[in-house]
């Protein structure tokens, strides 16, 4: 069934949009990430204009975001606390990341640059995340338990909140850093910033998996329905037929992906997670190498 | 050379006398509005007439139809990439001016034969003419180079049509054409061009308007989003987190 869209000015199968919705709403509500990095290339694949492809992602995050949320919530798996800390850093990021992204635009080049961050990032993180919780099933498997606090250099900084829920009694200063550096990564690269916050809490915060899920989709709510504001005054580049297919979707395979995640254990979800970030990192740096086939785009003069 | 000179004068000479109304052109269109719904899947649009003359068919060479439909120009960016420390990316760009958002052009025989270089010039039929590009920078030696791409990437979007064997003319007299309008369509006015053409020359033109728009939902929310955006966002958002909720809440029931 074809479903012409209002915005974007195309004629689109949408049972191939409840499709697309719906394995990204699983991976959300599996790994807490905003499938940003995901819908994103997967829409410009079908044909969407990149601007709509972009404002239009981030309205749909925010429902499978919200809906992944509300089944944490029930589950008692959400730092609030945390969650709010990190999202004030995160606000003050993402204004930062748009004055950025600004500069860059009118140096020319922001494509590449935005292909670049997310090679590196992607390619980094996931690496990092594969080769740990590689180590640690093997341990696990192996009998050995890995200690469970470590105290570092973050333990001794000032500030400090006690945040119930994750069990963690630290300065807020890190939380803070890290929401701000994702908010600046989310605005530049166009996504909600869950697979750059998601390790970082577990590995720079130590929070518990468990919370982290919850807790990061609570500040992706708040930065792609910000984000979504914005594209839509500004830019007029959301739209709502294309969102509502992707969301329905979405919001179905979110619940899926919830239920999903609670029965691998921890490690697994890691790894599955690395997997996922590597293979998109692998494929942006393809197209990067490759020579395309067409050498040659077509943009609209502003 | 003189060849080439006196077809020159000829044209300015054409250019000066007017169009001789011996032939005239009727036109039908089975469509003069095309309207764009939800579930609007491109268009087909019949253009068919007849040649009206007092007089008997003219001798010497036989008629030919060329039919063209045009939709809204818009300035483009055409940007070449280019290998630089191993990784491949935008270098040099040609702004072309005008570019329809969509051109079809449609002729009963081959383009070349029933139309002379000079009447494509003037009268801008044919793709790469209808296409208006001045201001390449000055490093950019091979500027054509990007008007063919924007060509070639547009044809096999289907955005830009050439049918050499598009228009059936029956007896001199009726003629008939099909325009396949793609899925991926732009609002606005549609110039729908019709020339009669013998050995080359045009004789008769005509031209009207179809007009394309978004209807229904398609329209109210393409307004609202230009109009009231700060609503049309908050209302997207809504939507989103109203499904969110809905999901979780029948989830939670069927788990019960």
């Amino acid at each position: 069934m074809q479903i012409y869209l209002p915005i974007a000015e195309i004629s689109v199968n949408a049972f191939l949009l409840l499709g697309l919705g719906g394995i990204v709403g699983i991976l959300s509500g599996m790994f807490g990430v905003g499938g940003g990095f995901l819908i994103t290339p997967l829409l410009f694949f079908i044909g969407i204009p990149p601007a709509v492809a972009v404002a239009t992602g981030a309205n749909q995050i925010v429902a499978s975001s919200f809906s992944a949320l509300l089944a944490h919530l029930k589950r008692k798996t959400v730092d609030l606390r945390m969650g709010s800390v990190l999202l004030i850093g995160g606000l003050v990021g993402a204004a930062g990341g748009v004055s950025i992204f600004n500069y860059l635009k009118s140096l020319g080049q922001v494509d590449l640059l935005v292909n670049l961050c997310y090679v590196i990032f992607l390619g980094i993180i996931g690496a990092l995340m594969f080769i740990e919780s590689l180590n640690a099933l093997y341990k696990t498997r192996s009998g050995k338990r890995q200690p469970r606090k470590k105290h570092t250099w973050i333990h001794k900084l000032p500030f400090k909140m006690r945040f119930r829920v994750t069990g963690l009694y630290i300065s807020v200063i890190p939380p803070l850093l890290v929401g701000a550096f994702v908010g600046l990564l989310a605005a530049i690269m166009g996504v909600g910033g869950g697979f750059i916050m998601v390790p970082a809490m577990i590995y720079l915060l130590g929070m518990p998996t468990k919370v982290v899920v919850g807790t990061s989709l609570f500040q992706i709510l708040f930065v792609t329905a910000f984000t979504t504001l914005l594209h839509a005054t500004t830019n007029y580049t959301v739209d709502i037929v294309l969102a509502v297919l992707l969301l329905v979707g979405g919001v179905v395979g979110a619940q899926f992906g919830t239920t999903l995640g609670t029965k691998l254990k921890a490690e697994q979800l890691r790894i599955l997670l690395a997997l996922l970030v590597l293979i998109v990192c692998g494929k942006l740096a393809l197209d990067l190498l490759l020579q395309p086939s067409e050498l040659y785009s077509i943009g609209f003069s502003s | 050379m003189m060849g080439r000179v006196f077809v020159i004068l000829l044209a300015c000479f054409a250019l000066v006398a007017p169009v001789q109304a011996e032939e005239d052109i009727v036109l039908g269109l089975n469509q003069t509005e095309v309207s764009i719904s939800t579930n609007f899947n491109g268009s087909e649009i019949i253009i068919f007439g007849a040649v009206k003359r007092e007089t008997p068919i003219p001798e010497g060479p036989e008629l030919a139809v060329v039919v063209t439909v045009s939709g809204p120009s818009k300035a483009v960016v055409v940007r070449r990439k280019e290998r630089k420390f191993g990784i491949w990316v935008n270098t040099d760009s040609v702004e072309v001016d005008r570019a329809p958002s969509f051109y079809a052009v449609a002729t009963s025989g081959p383009i070349h034969e029933v139309l002379s270089r000079v009447e494509d010039l003037r009268y801008k039929i044919s793709i790469p003419r209808a296409i208006r590009s001045v201001g390449a920078p000055m490093e950019v030696m091979d500027s054509a180079a990007f008007t063919e791409a924007l060509i070639r990437i547009r044809t096999r979007a289907d955005q830009y049509q050439l049918d050499e064997d598009g228009v059936t003319v029956d007896q001199q007299t009726l003629f008939r054409a099909t325009v396949q309008l793609p899925a991926a369509l732009v609002e606005g006015r549609y110039n729908t061009r019709i020339f009669l053409t013998r050995g080359g020359e045009v004789v008769a033109q005509y031209e009207t308007l179809i007009d394309v728009r978004k209807v229904g939902l398609e329209r109210w929310l393409y307004n609202l989003s230009r109009e009231q955006s700060l609503i049309y966002g908050l209302l997207s958002l809504a939507i989103a987190i109203s499904a969110g909720w809905l999901a979780s809440a029948a989830f939670g029931l069927i788990r019960r």
